[in-house]
């Protein structure tokens, strides 16, 4: 944004106005044709789909059968049934219980801990212990989904080895706790990584002189680290929970079994709209969950926004 | 209307992005010569992949059909390549694929698919009447003589064909004769109604880490579900799932059912009630029937034939025993006389067949690829591989006496079987059936489960068309 408003106007220095206004003197069309390219991308990919899925989730739309042929206008239906529905509900909840758990309790709590305990540790340990973490993000899904099948396995599972728990089948007996935990092991690396970074950026000086009077860990934590960190934590938690809101990894553990018990919105989306064929109800739930995303989207927008201002 | 603005919307992409080097990848092979001499390629997908699922398949069409046709083409002077794109994925995945492929235009010009998705695919405008994809020559082949109509009809949706059939199937229950003869039951048992069963496995619970008997139950293994546990149980009650009219609800029938289903998961744990709900359920009971760890278990005869066949390469669970100690029957009703008809025994059977792509570049060459895929030279090599029951008359004649089970399917099973309605609601109906046993196999009363599957059922056919309260 430019603003020149504070220059008098006068004939001499107009021109170099007109220069501030359009720095690369190209004039409005050939601008336009310059970012032309980018704004039909931007209108193809964003744009598009989602007046798109705005229009499918007010039909009947189905992946087969006579609605797919000639899907009908059904206005609010959709969002009539997806709002009276138990399940959606219910789906809702369990998302809330896991971005709780797994994304603010389990990756911040953990990953400012790890942060916290590595951050007097210098040279290759460190480095060790930082690595271990980031290759369980690194790991692409799949793969870690698949090395947590086999660890969790009711059979011959390797937890069930170790805990002498044999028989226990963890994804049926207990699928919510095992896919917060799958997710903290597969994103605690993030926060880690970001507190490290903040923390190592404490002026040391404040933590000698809370030394020097006698603070104890727990009162150098309380009084010097969070006060200093504390615009990290709350990006940190705005964009974990922005992220493990919308991800659908825990349908490669679970598949949002058993009973629907782990189908959280982004699984209970896709069962709806893929193997469950109603692509318009399906369309429906997305935008509710796109309206959701909105909202702490913006919460995020104005706390950083706030701490800018600071 | 969707097809309309999603083309323009394709075009609206195609010309922003011309030119652009990023996307010179996309921009498509030069176009094909004519079909008369070619060259052209054809393309065949099913679910079926070598060393996988359905391996024998695979290799079918890998080592014979696509050499041997393109060497006759060749004779015919004409150039045409045939690739294969397999899938080993579940079944209700890979018919998302198809669909989704077909919606798009897109897809294999051949198409592996089960029968009961003709009718939704149909009415979807995803595949058409055979003869209107692949020309005159369709209605002349010489196959049709040799399949019989209620075969043909596995494949065909409002009385016209969509597609060839690639062989007919049935249910029985197999069991395990060393474990029987460890619980001291008999070798050449034959259950004669579902109490009998229920004994069979009372016995077998004696044993030490056995599961006596496993009953396919939940949404987990989708479609298997119906076809290998509630469809096969429910018209051993003289019930169907689509009678006059009317789709099965909260009937008499579906309580008995879903009444056997809690006697076996829930009150008597003759069954394991976790493994019908882990996602890899079904494919688990194969490894464990094959691990001499599951007594009894209800399966379609591609269990015998693929699962469980000991052939190098061909089954997923393979038994080198399987001849020896593996014993099949046919599944009681409910009392003797008490199934449809008033039958002592029942069985479901399905069908799976090949449908030509109408959006195929080349359907009439297509149609020669299904009809040469479908020639009697064409099952008897696919059955030197694994023997199955084929569509063809003149071929079962011929090879079926080679393997007493398929014969035992054939001879003793298709006569008293039933087979699925075929209409677009089917699949929708059959997955709030998998509903209710699962409802019943995770704790839910029978009366609760009954009453939810029959609201579910009215929500998706309407209140007329569901029988029962």
């Amino acid at each position: 944004m430019t603003t020149s408003t504070t220059t008098p106007a006068g004939s001499a220095i107009a021109p170099r106005r007109r220069r501030a206004d359009d720095v690369a003197g190209l004039g409005t069309v050939r601008a336009g044709i310059f970012v032309a390219p980018a704004l039909i991308l931007i209108g193809i990919f964003l744009l598009f789909p989602a007046v798109w899925t705005i229009w499918l989730g007010m039909t009947d739309y189905r992946l087969t059968g006579l609605q797919a042929a000639s899907p009908e206008f059904v206005g609010l239906d959709n969002y009539v049934e997806a709002l009276t529905d138990p399940s959606f509900w219910n789906s809702l909840w369990l998302t809330l219980i896991f971005v709780l758990f797994s994304g603010i309790i389990g990756q911040t709590f953990i990953g400012f801990g790890l942060a916290w305990s590595v951050r007097n540790i210098h040279g290759w340990t460190k480095g060790l212990i930082e690595g271990l973490v980031l290759a369980a993000w690194v790991i692409p899904a799949s793969v870690a989904s698949f090395l947590w099948l086999v660890l969790l396995d009711r059979r011959s599972g390797t937890i069930n080895g170790l805990l002498g728990t044999e028989g226990t089948a963890w994804l049926i007996d207990h699928p919510m706790q095992s896919i917060i935990i799958f997710n903290i092991w597969v994103g605690t690396a993030f926060s880690m990584q970001l507190f490290s970074s903040a923390l190592s950026a404490v002026p040391p000086s404040q933590i000698e002189s809370a030394k020097m009077v006698g603070a104890s860990g727990w009162q150098q934590l309380r009084d010097v680290i969070v006060p200093n960190i504390k615009g990290h934590i709350l990006t940190n938690t705005l964009l974990i929970t922005l992220w493990t809101f919308n991800t659908f990894t825990p349908y490669l553990v679970t598949a949002g079994g058993p009973n629907g018990k782990t189908e959280i919105l982004s699984v209970y989306i896709y069962e709806t709209a893929i193997p469950g064929g109603q692509l318009g109800l399906g369309a429906a739930i997305s935008l509710i969950m796109l309206l959701i995303n909105l909202v702490i989207a913006l919460a995020y927008v104005r706390v950083s926004k706030g701490r800018n201002k600071r | 209307m969707i097809h309309h603005s999603k083309r323009r919307a394709l075009t609206a992409f195609a010309v922003a992005t011309a030119g652009a080097l990023v996307f010179a990848g996309c921009s498509g092979e030069a176009p094909e010569a004519s079909e008369d001499t070619g060259p052209v390629t054809l393309t065949i997908t099913a679910n079926a992949i070598a060393g996988g699922k359905n391996a024998a398949e695979a290799d079918w069409f890998q080592d014979w059909v696509i050499p041997e046709f393109e060497a006759a083409m060749e004779a015919d002077g004409k150039d045409v390549t045939v690739e294969f794109e397999p899938q080993g994925v579940d079944d209700e995945n890979y018919k998302t694929k198809i669909a989704l492929d077909l919606q798009s235009g897109e897809g294999a010009d051949i198409i592996g698919m089960d029968g009961i998705w003709v009718g939704e695919f149909a009415e979807a405008g995803y595949i058409k009447p055979l003869a209107e994809v692949g020309g005159d020559s369709v209605d002349s082949w010489e196959g049709w003589d040799q399949i019989p109509d209620a075969v043909q009809s596995a494949l065909s949706f409002d009385d016209e064909r969509y597609g060839v059939p690639q062989g007919a199937d049935g249910r029985v229950l197999y069991f395990n004769k060393d474990l029987f003869e460890q619980a001291g039951l008999p070798a050449d048992w034959q259950p004669e109604s579902w109490d009998d069963v229920l004994d069979a496995a009372r016995d077998l619970k004696k044993l030490d880490g056995v599961t006596p008997i496993q009953l396919n139950a939940g949404t987990a293994m989708g479609e298997a579900t119906t076809m290998q546990g509630l469809l096969p149980l429910l018209v051993g009650t003289g019930e169907q799932v689509y009678e006059d009219g009317k789709w099965v609800g909260d009937t008499d029938g579906l309580n008995d059912v879903l009444d056997l289903y809690k006697t076996i998961y829930v009150d008597e744990g003759l069954g394991d009630a976790v493994l019908q709900q882990e996602a890899a359920g079904r494919d688990t009971s194969f490894q464990l029937f094959a691990a001499n760890q599951i007594g009894i278990l209800l399966e379609g005869d591609y269990f015998w034939r693929s699962v469980i066949n000991p052939e190098e390469g061909v089954g997923t669970a393979p038994m080198a025993n399987r001849d020896e100690v593996v014993g099949y029957t046919k599944i009681p009703a409910m009392k003797s006389g008490s199934g449809i008809n008033d039958q002592d025994f029942v069985s479901m059977s399905g069908g799976t067949g090949r449908v030509l792509n109408p959006n195929s570049d080349h359907p009439e060459l297509a149609w020669e690829l299904l009809a040469f895929m479908n020639s009697a030279d064409a099952y008897e090599a696919r059955n030197a591989g694994t023997l199955a029951i084929t569509p063809r008359t003149d071929v079962n004649d011929e090879m079926l006496a080679e393997d007493p089970m398929l014969t035992y399917v054939s001879e003793e099973v298709l006569p008293i079987t039933a087979y699925r309605p075929p209409l677009a609601a089917y699949p929708q109906v059959s997955t709030a059936l998998q509903q209710a046993s699962l409802d019943v196999v995770s704790g839910t009363s029978v009366a609760d489960a009954a009453s939810a599957y029959a609201d579910a059922a009215k929500d998706i056919v309407g209140d007329d068309a569901v029988s029962g309260g």
